[in-house]
């Protein structure tokens, strides 16, 4: 491969690529050698999926070059990428549903004006064979599950003569036995020649697949390395860095009564698998506690169960002396429990404004024999875009803020409550600094309070420095609880899924 | 040059001009019809738009054209709001119409402040019932009530329909409609020698209900919630499915109100082509008054003129009739169009 004489697949070099204030790719060098398959790691937002659209014309970089074998190219749009014989799946896929496996795959691709669908079943049942995938062309699309969706996405690049295969976050959304299957179509096509791209940020199926690792992290490539020389608590570690925030917690130290307690939780993901695992985590008085592991590990679901918004398979949840097992959201508010969820668009509606949506939770405040008191609303909500310092009025529509303005407004609606405990999960995604600034100022402020905090981050050093203790999970389980100066190998084999001796979260209970 | 289509919200001052400048397209569109047929444009849209507010008797029909359609199209904004899709007015109205002949006919020995409550109650109740099937699928199943709303008016015409052949048929001319409904129970009027009645206050009454609800009540609130973010609605400790519920039942029975307005106001018997479309016209209506109360009611003054006016521009001119139901159709695709602009904008560079 690397050794061959012939020029790379794909080469990047120098690639800017700006999005307003945040730069997504920062001088990025990218080497694709023919018949590799070539990992981007990286964590959610470090760049990976906008280096892929640039090669593949979805977007125009700022600055940099591309060479395809060796001659260099400006790739205007998808048409010329796949002229130059590259193919790309993306997240979501551009299938027409009520047409067949085969009208798919020729769609757009057709020679001339006539459309001859049985040579054209027959040229995709070809390929299909000579890749070893697995799918029925004469079969609708809609009648597909997932996984065999992809399939004929990957058909169709392969159908266009591609011989760069990009596949952004391909495992997302398919079961293991899937992923399987998957693995096996691509060590074929890499037998075949074909070069692979393949974005990730689940380290085993990196381990597992590909021959080397190009690891992103806020837009810059921290390294390439070989997969066989390499390990995925180096592949963590390079992927997360190490702490650089200014906020510092102060030295109190949390106090005994445990305010939140997770006994044995158990949830399955929107697919219906297991996604929590008996999770078994005690939050205490005055305590941050961290929840960190690389993303799509179960800790969304487990933010979910504790908001009330998804159901628990197994175990309890008591927060400040309620069960709030399954208990809705209502209920979960009730006992004492802030939520400030992953997805801002989850908690607030957008088309509402601003003083609406800061009332929504709490509706029966603001009614006077039934009737809404808007002024009370207005009020309200002025005072706390006072208190937070919140750039928008109380009549706009929760659309037009910007994303830090929108977690303001989420934080002022929680914390005004003051909650004994709260749930806080990626609170700081998308924002610049000064208003992450904010945010971690705000959630100090509520340890010194009192509150018991549960901080799920993907994002180590937002966890590292605001936490007291620092639990991993990985595929649904805690891997260990560790102090927030652990070594980051230490870390770094933690949320590659291995366990590592200490003390169980159950003898501290009592 | 080049065009491109970008995403970004409208300026709030844009929005109240959309109805306006979709009214203004689709006169522009079907001028070309109205030239296509061998009359003048200017003509036609005189005797549409002015001719039918310029003597005191046209204008009364205006207002008895517009009746039904303020409660069609209160019941789908409700529905709208609350986002429950109900393509369903239509078939509401149909069993509402039904409920409501089926009490009037034996009110012969009720007063008329008993019996025009009842039937009221009645048709709401009828309306509500023919909602709940497609209500309760798409809570508990999560079935597109769209389809099944709309489907159900189908139905619902040929039960009025087999009732009209069967036990109503009439004795003695042998046609498909139902016996009258008695004296008391028909609305009275409330111009002598017009055909203004009592169904235009009641319509005005919902509509002041429905404005009441919306925008001043928490439940108002939670139905937008609902209706815009049913995620973020949820998070928020709504309960969603029985929002959709009630937002969806209110709507039924107003529609069913509808039914009960042509019976007692208009008809006073039962014929199957009592609800006549304007089940289907209170989806233009809802959407041309931008799903609030007051645009509401100006769209159905407007659609209402613009029935009165066809039939008049047809006597004149000369043109089919069915020209106001093309103006009608092209006025909900040009709204629905503008409404894009509200989410998107067209930038020349
Ligand atoms: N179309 C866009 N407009 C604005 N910002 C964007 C756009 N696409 C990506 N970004 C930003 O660029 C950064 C990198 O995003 P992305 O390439 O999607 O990351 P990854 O695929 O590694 O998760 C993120 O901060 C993201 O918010
Ligand atoms: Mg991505």
């Amino acid at each position: 491969m690397t050794e061959s004489i012939s020029p790379p697949a794909v080469e990047m070099r120098g690639i800017v690529k700006r999005f307003g204030p945040v730069i997504a790719n920062n001088h990025v060098d990218f080497t694709l050698e023919q018949g590799e398959i070539h990992a981007l790691l990286g964590e959610n937002g470090a760049g990976k999926t906008t280096l892929m659209r640039i090669l593949y014309g979805l977007y125009h970089p700022d600055a940099g070059e591309i060479r395809i074998k060796g001659q260099p190219v400006v790739i205007h749009s998808p048409k010329d990428a796949i002229a130059h014989g590259i193919g790309m799946v993306t997240q979501h896929f551009a299938l027409a549903a009520p047409l067949t496996v085969a009208e798919n795959v020729v769609l757009g691709y057709t020679d001339g004006f006539r459309l001859d669908l049985p040579a054209a079943s027959q040229k995709v049942l070809d390929a299909a064979r000579r890749f070893g995938i697995e799918v029925d062309p004469n079969a609708r699309v809609k009648d597909l599950s997932v996984g065999q969706r992809q399939r004929v996405e990957i058909l169709k690049a392969l159908y266009r003569q591609a011989d760069v295969l990009i596949l952004d976050e391909p495992t997302a959304v398919l079961t293991p036995q899937e992923v399987e299957q998957l693995f096996e179509g691509l060590r074929r096509m890499q037998s075949q020649g074909l070069s692979v791209v393949f974005i990730s940020h689940k380290l085993h199926e990196v381990m597992a697949i590909t021959d080397r690792v190009t690891v992103l992290r806020q837009g810059e490539v921290i390294g390439t390395v070989r997969t066989q020389e390499t390990t995925p608590a180096e592949l963590a570690r390079m992927m997360v860095g190490r702490p650089t925030f200014g906020v510092s917690k102060p030295d109190t130290s949390p106090r005994d009564d445990v305010l939140l307690r997770l006994e044995k939780v158990a949830a399955l993901d929107s697919r219906g698998l297991p996604a929590v695992k008996d999770v078994t985590l005690h939050v205490r008085a005055g305590e941050i506690l961290g929840l960190a592991g690389v993303s799509g590990n179960g800790q969304r679901e487990l933010a979910q169960v504790l908001e009330g918004v998804r159901r628990c398979t197994g175990g309890y949840i008591v927060a400040n002396g309620h069960d709030i097992t399954n208990a809705g959201p209502r209920k979960v508010m009730a006992a004492g429990v802030g939520r400030i969820p992953e997805d801002r668009h989850e908690s607030v509606v957008l088309d509402l404004t601003v003083a609406q949506n800061m009332a929504l939770e709490h509706l029966d405040a603001y009614t006077r024999g039934g009737v809404l008191d808007k002024k009370r609303m207005r009020a309200h909500a002025e005072q706390l875009i006072e208190a937070y310092q919140i750039k928008a009025r109380p009549d706009d529509p929760i659309r037009t803020l910007s994303g830090g303005n929108m977690q303001k407004v989420i934080l002022a609606r929680v914390l005004e409550r003051n909650p004994s405990v709260i749930i806080v999960a990626q609170p700081t995604r998308g924002l610049d600094v000064g208003a992450t600034e904010y945010v971690h100022q705000k959630l100090v402020e509520q340890r010194e309070r009192g509150a018991a905090i549960l901080l799920i981050s993907e994002d180590l050093d937002e966890i590292l420095t605001l936490s007291d203790r620092v639990a991993v999970m990985y595929e649904g389980e805690i891997m260990g609880i560790v102090p927030p100066d652990v070594d980051l190998e230490t870390l770094g084999l933690l949320m590659s899924g291995v366990r590592i001796a200490n003390e169980p979260e159950n003898t501290e209970a009592a | 040059m080049k065009l491109r289509i970008e995403k970004s919200p409208a300026p709030v001052w844009f929005r109240p001009l959309i109805p306006l400048l979709a009214i203004l397209f689709t006169i522009l569109i079907t001028s070309v019809l109205v030239i296509l047929v061998g009359a003048n444009p200017f003509h036609a849209f005189y005797y549409f738009l002015i001719d039918p507010l310029s003597s005191r008797v046209s204008f009364i029909e205006v207002l008895v054209k517009s009746t039904p359609l303020l409660l069609t199209g209160a019941a789908v904004t409700f529905a709208f709001v609350g986002g429950f899709w109900n393509i369903g007015a239509e078939g509401q109205m149909l069993m509402g119409a039904t409920a409501a002949t089926a009490i009037g006919i034996h009110m012969h020995a009720a007063p008329p402040w008993v019996a025009i409550p009842l039937m009221l109650a009645g048709g709401f109740a009828a309306g509500m019932a023919w909602v709940l099937i497609p209500a309760l699928m798409r809570v508990k199943l999560h079935i597109d009530e769209v389809v099944t709303t709309l489907l159900l008016n189908a139905v619902a015409l040929l039960i009025v329909s087999a009732i009209l052949n069967g036990p109503w048929r009439d004795p003695v001319s042998q046609w498909p409609q139902s016996p009258e409904i008695a004296a008391s129970a028909i609305f009275p009027k409330l111009i002598p020698r017009t055909r203004l009645h009592l169904g235009f206050l009641i319509a005005l009454a919902v509509i002041l209900i429905v404005w009441f609800i919306l925008t001043r009540t928490p439940f108002g609130l939670k139905m937008k919630a609902v209706g815009l973010g049913p995620q973020a609605a949820r998070f928020a400790g709504i309960n969603v499915d029985r929002t959709l519920l009630i937002s969806a039942l209110v709507s039924g029975g107003i529609a069913g109100l509808a039914g009960v307005n042509e019976v007692a106001g208009i008809h006073y018997h039962l014929i199957d082509a009592i609800a006549g479309g304007q089940g289907y016209t209170g989806i233009i209506v809802a959407t041309l008054g931008g799903l609030n109360a007051w645009g509401v009611t100006l769209a159905a003054f407007f659609i209402g003129l613009i029935d009165t006016g066809s039939q008049t521009v047809s006597r004149a001119l000369g043109v089919p009739i069915y020209l106001g139901d093309v103006i009608q159709a092209t006025l909900l695709l040009t709204t629905l169009a503008f409404l894009l602009f509200q989410r998107y904008r067209i930038r020349i560079r």
